[in-house]
């Protein structure tokens, strides 16, 4: 055990080209995720919160539905659509990158709507008369709601970033563990334990615990000394 | 075809219901009113008595029975372009006092480039271009509620509803917010105003008129209507309200 400790250790302080490669890919592959997932997830889930329209009781309850699905099933489904039967088959990108960004983008989209729903929605009770009152448009209310919101934000985004960073079950159905190619800090974890390779396993998990604390302790620092969110 | 152009905006057996509640229940009970281009009319009343409600309602953010005009047509659901409200409780957006300006003139149209120079040029006008940095979210109540109005004043309205904009302001801050409005008035706009201070009444002058209970129980020009004191010789003669039949 203190030796297989000592090895990890030594593999991240010498940095090692394997680890090095298998992280970056993590961070790579969870950074796009993420921002394609704030990109359609926070209009949508402000949309929601702030307009009243048909439907929005229905939206908002299928967005937290949504926000449970099992990560295995949604990279089943992705698997589906990519693979040579499927309709986006021409796409070309099962067990590439570019798949296992499709696939964490579809579990982390709902969870980001989801908490940006509730984020926004008290404020928009509160500046809708406001709102009114001064003819501001839908687009420029979104804008000025989640303008409004985002140290809160900031927070769905890093809740965002630690469900795809941490995530197995889809990147390894649409990623396949492809060494050098699709091989990620999880997938990567779960195929090493397996094999006995305890050292890479547990260096791996090493750096994910602290990017996960990293990021958590800089959105902290971005909520200043109050804990209050930006104003 | 008479020659007098009709008033700005004029209310005819105005009513407002609060908003699903069996019994219906009227909040305002056929109020008349009409405020001519560059009027005033200031509004007063007991609490509850239905200021904020008619405000609402001539704005345009509650749904109403009763003819209301603006211009001389029906008025168009919603607010109304050329109308601005101020709150009695003020709204500002978690940014800047700036930036609360600046998104006013981006919702009225203003070009990009024009709106921080017309921000800046309407805080200094009032005296608050030392707030403009500073967070809305850490201004006094006093403060908010003159960001408030500056902000209203930005689009130039024809006519500016006011909800005790001088509600916590100290003195000077009065006399400041009542100079604003002198001017305002002074270049063609139009305010109705509800306060609470007889004092401010008096100094604004114009047609005033007194509502209770959703209904308006007195009218005329401000200096002769009974504003000083209690509410009570409205009340069914009885004696300052206390022990008055309902
Ligand atoms: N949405 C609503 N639903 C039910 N009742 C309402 C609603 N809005 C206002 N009321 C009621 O209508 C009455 C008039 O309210 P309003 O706010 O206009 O009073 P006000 O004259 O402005 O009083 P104040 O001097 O305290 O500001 C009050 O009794 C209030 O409770
Ligand atoms: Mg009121």
């Amino acid at each position: 055990m203190w030796e297989i400790t000592v090895e990890a250790i030594r593999l991240i302080a010498r940095g090692d080209a394997e680890v090095l490669e298998i992280a970056a890919l993590s961070l790579r592959v969870t950074a796009a995720s993420v921002l394609a997932s704030c990109a359609i997830g926070m209009p949508l889930g402000a949309a929601v919160g702030a307009f009243a329209f048909p439907g929005r009781r229905a939206a908002t309850a299928a967005l937290s539905a949504l926000m449970g699905l099992p990560p295995v099933v949604v990279g089943l489904a992705v698997y589906l659509l990519l693979s040579a039967s499927g309709p986006l088959h021409w796409l070309d990108i099962l067990y590439s990158p570019a798949a296992m960004v499709l696939a964490q983008t579809l579990l982390v989209t709902p969870l980001v709507a989801a908490l940006t729903r509730e984020v926004v929605a008290g404020r928009a009770a509160e500046y809708r008369d406001l709102f009114a009152s001064l003819r501001a448009g839908p687009l420029l209310r979104l804008r000025a709601l989640l303008l409004d919101a985002r140290g809160a934000l900031a927070t769905v985004a890093l809740a965002g970033f630690g469900r795809a960073i941490a995530e197995v079950g889809a990147v390894i159905v649409v990623g396949g563990n492809i060494a050098h190619h699709t091989r990620v800090m999880t997938t990567a974890i779960a195929l090493e334990t397996s094999k006995g390779e305890l050292e890479l396993a547990l260096a791996l998990g090493l750096i994910l615990l602290g990017i996960s604390l990293g990021v958590n302790a800089a959105v902290m620092l971005l909520r200043g000394p109050s804990g209050a969110l930006a104003a | 075809m008479s020659g007098a152009p009709p008033p700005l905006i004029e209310a005819r057996g105005l009513t407002v219901e609060a908003p699903g509640e069996t019994p219906r229940r009227r909040l305002l009970d056929g109020v008349d009113l009409a405020v001519p281009a560059g009027g005033r009319l200031v509004v007063m009343g007991p609490n509850g008595a239905g200021k904020t409600v008619l405000l609402r309602a001539l704005h345009g953010l509650v749904p109403h029975g009763g003819t209301l005009l603006w211009r001389g047509r029906p008025a168009p659901p919603g607010p109304r372009r050329g109308q601005a409200l101020v709150f009695q409780r003020p709204v500002l957006l978690r940014r800047s006092v700036l930036a609360n300006l600046r998104f006013a003139l981006a919702a009225a149209g203003a070009p990009r480039r024009v709106r921080t120079p017309r921000a800046e040029a309407a805080l200094g006008e009032a005296g608050l271009l030392h707030l403009a940095h500073r967070p809305a979210a850490v201004l006094s109540g006093g403060e908010a509620q003159r960001v408030a109005l500056v902000r209203a004043l930005l689009a130039a309205p024809d006519l500016l509803l006011l909800d005790e904009p001088t509600a916590s302001l100290d003195p000077e801050a009065t006399r400041a917010v009542e100079a604003l409005l002198a001017r305002a008035a002074a270049a063609g706009t139009a305010l109705v105003l509800v306060t609470q201070d007889p004092g401010q009444a008096r100094r604004l002058g114009g047609e005033g008129a007194i509502l209770r209970r959703g209904r308006i129980a007195a009218r005329g020009p401000v200096a002769a209507l009974p504003v000083g004191g209690a509410w009570g010789p409205l009340d069914d003669g009885g004696p300052a309200g206390l022990g008055a039949a309902p």
